[in-house]
């Protein structure tokens, strides 16, 4: 019987020859990550140890990654005092995949994962974040998991009791219309399967489609597959993971082997998408899965303007940005925040002369970082606000006010409703 | 025998039941305080002990979707409750477990506020209507950590056993 991709690295990863769908497996942990949410981590990972006479162990510090990037800098002092513990914890156990505040190695754990070369395809991959889906756009198996679990990884450096998912095979055909793309597609398949429709399920993504599409592009994808319920999205490895790996993670493994599903594997269903016919979409409040065509939403009035996250902070993201406000104005009465997701991408933005164009039309460039996406610091909404976001979230009071609207888009459509201050529709020209 | 003291709907996340902007708040010994702090009624009645350990919110399906924040599970558990919902989000439902917060999976539930349930293995009884619903059993991947009191417990115990062994 053929093997999806997740059937296959699970596989590898506890040591049997073949699993499918429903055992139950304990796979070896290639990679954990863990933000300032380590803080929580490693009280649970302390605990572990209590009232044997062991001293906490970490057992492979050189497979932990911390990644400070939720609340950077640090806006309260309880936020500081955390990191601080998370750092003098990283110092004693030696951990040396770890990123700090910093304007050079810093940025959203989604994004430093990858440009640092620390996911490789068939790797195991989890995380104490829910968009920990994202990596597997570079061909790995990453799932998001809660704290005291990743303590016990930090302790076992297995993943207990795995059932193995099945797997949605989603099959993506045809070019995109000019100003849609890989957002538009990702929010449109949410909407299509539903806030829980892939819950327990991995999403694996197929078609010529995602074939040219740059590893950007498939982070969206994988990231925001999470918004359906999945456990991870998945792309089998090909020529552009490893041109990526290559050129811009910098990897020089000898070898790197891509995981690929049998031709007769067993998918659960199938779902078959032409991209050439989507038009821009957007999530509106207050689920993902409320996704409409933009023209269902064009002219609502918009206050405060969201380009980044590990969703769409990425440098093909920040230039669409840039060129769509290239020597115009973001309208008065509406704010533009934008957020590079990590130091270097910022860097390259900056060379390129994106972030000059994004702030005289009046945008703010903020620090890489989550940014106001969670609700806990720059840029929270006053009442009854609205949003327009390329972030991943939009539940009631996501931003931190419970009395606001938070509408999700691509850059494209961000960009082109700053110009306005109201949902824009790109393709028509502002 | 335990009373539904707040029902909710579908897709209700953990940006609901434990807002980011209190996310560096993280120790279990803390976190209730800020069981859904944008709910002032909810969140009033359980910081005033109104709520009996053991009492019940019955939502929809779809449970604590979104962020894999543990304190959403950390925050309910504190007062002890009991959650019969429709379905549950993986990561909410897993953290749940580990945690032992008391997550009941009952697709077709009716229940509204007030209405007295009797949960036992398999189904859930609504006293006030007299109405029955079949549950789904938590994975039974998951049943050796629950067996073991939650993961902490049941990863010392596997730590123990491979220091033994080395």
């Amino acid at each position: 019987m053929g093997r999806t991709v997740v059937e296959k690295i699970l596989a590898r990863a506890s040591g049997r020859a073949s699993v499918s769908a429903g055992d139950v497996v304990e796979p070896r942990v290639d990679l954990a990550m863990s933000h300032e949410n380590a803080a929580l981590v490693l009280n649970q990972f302390h605990a572990v140890f209590l009232g044997t006479d062991l001293e906490p162990k970490i057992w492979d510090p050189s497979r932990i990654a911390i990644i400070f990037d939720h609340r950077v800098p640090a806006e309260s002092p309880k936020t500081a005092s955390n990191q601080k513990k998370v750092r003098e914890f990283v110092a004693k156990h030696g951990i040396t995949r770890f990123h700090d505040v910093r304007g050079d190695e810093g940025g959203i754990c989604h994004q430093i994962l990858p440009e640092n070369g620390y996911v490789r395809p068939g790797a195991v991959v989890v995380g104490t974040d829910s968009h920990t889906t994202s990596h597997g756009a570079l061909n790995a198996f990453a799932f998001g998991i809660g704290a005291t679990e990743m303590a016990s990884v930090w302790s076992l450096g297995v993943a207990l009791n795995i059932e193995v998912p099945q797997t949605i095979k989603v099959v993506v055909d045809g070019k995109f219309a000019p100003e849609v793309g890989p957002k538009d597609l990702i929010l449109h398949l949410v909407g299509l399967l539903t806030a829980e429709g892939a819950n327990y399920r991995v999403i694996e993504f197929h078609g010529e489609t995602i074939r040219d599409m740059p590893t950007s592009g498939r982070l969206t994808l994988c990231n925001m597959s999470v918004e359906a319920g999945a456990t991870s999205g998945i792309v089998p490895g090909d020529a552009e993971t490893l041109r990526y790996l290559r050129e811009e993670a910098r990897v020089t493994d000898d070898v790197i082997e891509m995981v690929l599903p049998d031709a007769d594997a067993v998918y659960e269903r199938v779902v078959e998408i032409d991209a050439a016919k989507l038009a821009p979409q957007i999530a509106c409040p207050h689920t993902v899965d409320n996704v409409k065509p933009v023209d269902a939403v064009v002219g609502t009035r918009v206050h405060q303007v969201v380009i980044g996250s590990c969703t769409n902070g990425r440098l093909d993201d920040i230039e669409v940005a840039a060129r769509i406000l290239k020597g115009r104005r973001v309208a008065k009465g509406t704010r533009m925040l934008v957020f590079p997701a990590s130091g270097r991408i910022f860097q390259e933005a900056i060379e390129r002369g994106y972030v000059s164009e994004l702030m005289k039309a009046g945008a703010v460039v903020m620090n890489s970082g989550c940014g106001p996406c969670l609700g806990v610091h720059e840029g929270a909404l006053g009442d009854g606000e609205t949003a327009l976001s390329t972030t991943n979230r939009n539940f009631k009071g996501r931003m931190g006010n419970p009395t606001s609207d938070v509408y999700l888009c691509s850059p494209a459509v961000a960009a082109a409703s700053a110009l306005t201050g109201v949902i824009t529709d790109p393709r028509v020209g502002v | 025998m335990a009373t539904v003291f707040f029902k909710t709907g579908d897709d209700i996340s953990t940006d609901v039941i434990y807002p980011g902007r209190y996310m560096a708040t993280v120790l279990p010994t803390e976190t209730p305080q800020f069981a859904f702090a944008d709910n002032a009624e909810v969140n009033g009645k359980l910081k005033a002990k109104q709520v009996a350990p053991g009492s019940v919110i019955v939502a929809g399906k779809n449970f604590g979707c979104g962020s894999s924040r543990e304190q959403a599970c950390s925050c309910l558990k504190g007062y002890e409750l009991t959650i019969v919902a429709k379905g549950f989000a993986r990561i909410f439902l897993q953290n749940s477990i580990n945690l032992g917060l008391n997550l009941i999976t009952a697709p077709d539930i009716e229940a509204n506020e007030g209405d007295e349930l009797e949960i036992t293995g398999d189904k859930v009884v609504n006293k006030t209507t007299g109405k029955t619903f079949a549950t789904i059993p938590l994975p039974a991947a998951r049943q050796a950590i629950i067996d073991a009191g939650g993961l902490i417990a049941y990863t010392r115990k596997r730590v123990v056993e491979n220091a033994a062994r080395a």
